[in-house]
């Protein structure tokens, strides 16, 4: 397996940040034409709504990720664009045709299941040229397609093996050759990376990349890494209880989650409970018993005074040092109980008198960096004011 | 350079030695698993096959056992006599009732197995599709009839089957017909009987092999723009395979040597080997002729199955 992507070795925890395009895209500008626009879609099992009223909108060319755990209904979403499900009610759009009532077989869209769902009885051709066949095109066309698509994939040379044959990897380029050869208007793609090895998996997500950008297919892919969702998505809805909680791009699902469960979800993060004390236009002040400080956020949020809020702080945020720093609005003193040296960052965790624990992680810029912090030091934890984020959900 | 052929003749000749001793050692373990199951065939298979065809090569006697030897000897005149009589097996074949017999055991075998793959097939379809506490029930139900004695069951066919039975006796009343059909005695009788008789071991290899498909396959394949059917097709049935074949060769093969069911129920006219075997037996006591019957249908029936394996055995293979 050759690949023309090399990859940096990422910090544990903080996913890489998503390739920016120059061009604006498509979901910012304003009045644009979504490709698959979902509205108001619910689906019951008997008692269990597995799908809760959601409404979205993805527009051409995307990577959309559908991140979230087992139950939260991401892979129900799916099967209904597939057509395996049906909606309980709201509508599926796709390209402008309401999906309602066309069956699997007659839908613009192709899948690329999670077990692969290879047919063992026929070759990698025969797997791949399937699909065209039913098109009822003619052999020779079926050949040479389905010799690109296998040559896209780098397995142009395992035409003729069963899938039985095939490594887990290949496995994988054969469904996603399988699911592309008919030139689907939409793609989805169910745990792609799930079943393949670490180091398989970060190769493969950015061919899968590659492949996207390549031919112009519109994606939807649904996962529960947050990893693999960050890295490959332009947009992530993040989905819990069959709703989506947020949708953004990668980078402000991390920076600006909207709610306690997006910020759990996606990273580390410390969330110190506390009370609005001071609510100014673009600024709030914030009394944490949790933190036992009163801590200063510069943006403004819109809440009821009193109002109980979390303070969000990423780790990565936070800087550790025995001497109190001078200026800073946000600052916290506790006592390191554990430390654990990864190489390129330490993990502090930081017990605060209220009880609290504390996770900080600092980059380890020279080397005896990471020494001169040890357990039962006492140590001052401070921030700037826009590292940290109010959730008031 | 002689010691260095010389070392590795010694080096080469010592891997030998220890690959034969690990070949000798694996044999050993493999051969004390099989050893139950191979004595077994050779004492209630192979051997009783061999005085089978012992007795298909000598002559018919009135005596007891009523066949020659093959071989006598004297010993004071010193000679061994082996006479081995192949006109049984000529007359197998220049006879056209036996080769007639056979055509018509294997034809009415052959469409008593289609007929049970086209009545299992949706049985087993759908108990390996139901759910998997009615899947129990289902298949307990399809074994039920092993419970009651394979000779009342056929019995019971010709209550229903016979002139006054109770399917003419129902078509008579409802006035769908008004002379009562002939269907004990004929070929129809037989067919009932051997497609009834072996539905259960159609079933259970078609059920093992449905149940254990993966049904995202056909997901996958609707995906790919394959309808339902189309996809019965070139998925289910691909993926049943297994199960078709087993179920086939455990219906196939006792069919064609199937005496009672022909016995009971079929007619004067229905030609089939199990009958001709019984009758060269039992009423003819031409037992060399019974035996050469019995090799021959053993062969019949033992190349197609070999030739099936063999060519299994090379798909798997490549």
């Amino acid at each position: 397996m050759t690949s023309t992507v090399t990859i940096e070795p990422q910090p544990d925890s903080v996913p890489a940040a998503s390739p920016q395009t120059s061009k604006m895209p498509l979901w910012k500008q304003e009045g644009a034409k979504p490709f698959l626009r979902i509205e108001n879609v619910t689906k019951k099992f008997g008692e269990f709504t597995a799908v809760d009223n959601i409404s979205l909108d993805i527009y051409k060319n995307e990577l959309f990720c559908l991140l979230g755990g087992s139950g939260s209904g991401k892979s129900t979403l799916l099967r209904m664009l597939a057509g395996f499900e049906s909606p309980t009610s709201g509508r599926i759009i796709i390209d402008g045709v309401d999906m309602a009532g066309i069956q699997p077989w007659k839908r613009p869209v192709n899948m690329m299941f999670q077990s692969y769902a290879l047919f063992p009885h026929l070759s990698v051709e025969e797997n791949v040229a399937f699909g065209l066949k039913r098109e009822g095109l003619d052999r020779s066309e079926v050949k040479q397609r389905v010799a690109e698509m296998l040559e896209m994939v780098q397995l142009g040379h395992l035409g003729k093996r069963k899938p039985d044959q095939l490594s887990g990897g290949q496995r994988q380029r054969v469904a996603l050759a399988r699911s592309l050869v008919k030139r689907p208007k939409l793609l989805l793609l169910d745990e792609p990376l799930g079943a393949l090895d670490k180091k398989l998996r970060e190769e493969t997500q950015f061919e899968l990349i590659n492949i996207q950008e390549e031919l112009g297919v519109t994606f939807v892919v649904v996962t529960h890494d947050q990893e693999e969702a960050m890295t490959l998505a332009s947009r992530i809805g993040v989905m819990n209880h069959g709703v989506i909680v947020q949708t953004a791009e990668p980078h402000d699902v991390y920076e600006y989650p909207n709610s306690r469960f997006v910020a759990e979800f996606i990273g580390s993060v410390n969330l110190f409970e506390g009370r609005v004390i001071e609510d100014l236009p673009d600024s709030v002040r914030i009394d944490s018993k949790d933190a036992g400080a009163v801590l200063f956020v510069n943006h403004g949020i819109s809440c009821a005074p009193n109002q109980k809020v979390h303070v969000a702080l990423r780790p990565e945020k936070t800087q550790i040092s025995k001497e109190k720093p001078e200026g800073q609005q946000n600052c916290i003193k506790g006592v390191i109980e554990e430390t654990a040296y990864m190489g390129s960052l330490s993990v502090y965790r930081v017990r605060l008198a209220s009880g609290m624990e504390v996770r900080v992680t600092q980059p380890n810029t020279t080397r005896d960096l990471g020494a001169r912090l040890t357990w039962n030091d006492e140590v001052y934890l401070y921030w700037d004011e826009d590292s940290s984020v109010v959730l008031t959900s | 350079m002689s010691t260095q052929t010389g070392s590795a003749w010694v080096e080469g000749s010592g891997s030998r030695l220890a690959k034969y001793n690990i070949f000798k050692r694996l044999n050993w373990g493999r051969f004390s698993v099989i050893a139950v199951p191979m004595l077994w065939l050779a004492v209630f298979f192979f051997i009783p096959f061999l005085v089978v065809f012992k007795i298909s090569l000598s002559e018919t006697a009135i005596a007891v056992p009523p066949y020659t030897a093959l071989l006598d000897w004297n010993l004071d005149e010193a000679f061994i006599n082996l006479k081995l009589n192949l006109g049984n097996y000529l007359f197998l074949f220049e006879d056209s009732f036996y080769i007639d017999a056979y055509l018509s055991s294997i034809k009415i075998a052959a469409i008593s197995t289609v007929l049970t793959l086209l009545i299992a097939f949706p049985i087993a379809y759908m108990i390996a599709r139901s759910k998997p506490t009615t899947r129990a029930l289902l298949l307990s139900l399809v074994i039920l009839p092993f419970w009651t004695s394979f000779l009342l069951r056929v019995y019971a066919w010709m209550g229903f089957l016979k002139k006054n039975g109770l399917i003419n006796e129902f078509l008579l009343s409802t006035g769908i017909i008004d002379q009562p059909l002939i269907m004990l005695q004929t070929d129809f009788a037989v067919y009932v009987g051997i497609v009834y008789t072996y539905l259960p071991f159609m079933v259970l290899p078609l059920y093992s092999a449905l149940e254990k498909m993966d049904l995202t396959l056909l997901e996958a394949a609707e995906d790919l723009g394959s309808r339902p059917a189309t996809s019965f097709f070139l998925i289910t049935v691909p993926m049943a395979m297994p199960g078709i074949i087993a179920g086939c060769m455990l219906v196939f093969i006792p069919a064609v040597g199937e005496f009672v069911i022909p016995a009971l129920l079929g007619g004067s006219d229905t030609l089939m080997i199990g009958r001709v075997l019984w009758d060269e037996f039992f009423l003819n006591r031409d037992w060399p002729m019974a035996s050469a019957v019995a090799v021959v249908m053993l062969i019949v029936l033992v190349l197609p199955i070999m030739m099936i394996r063999n060519s299994q055995g090379k798909e798997e293979a490549v």
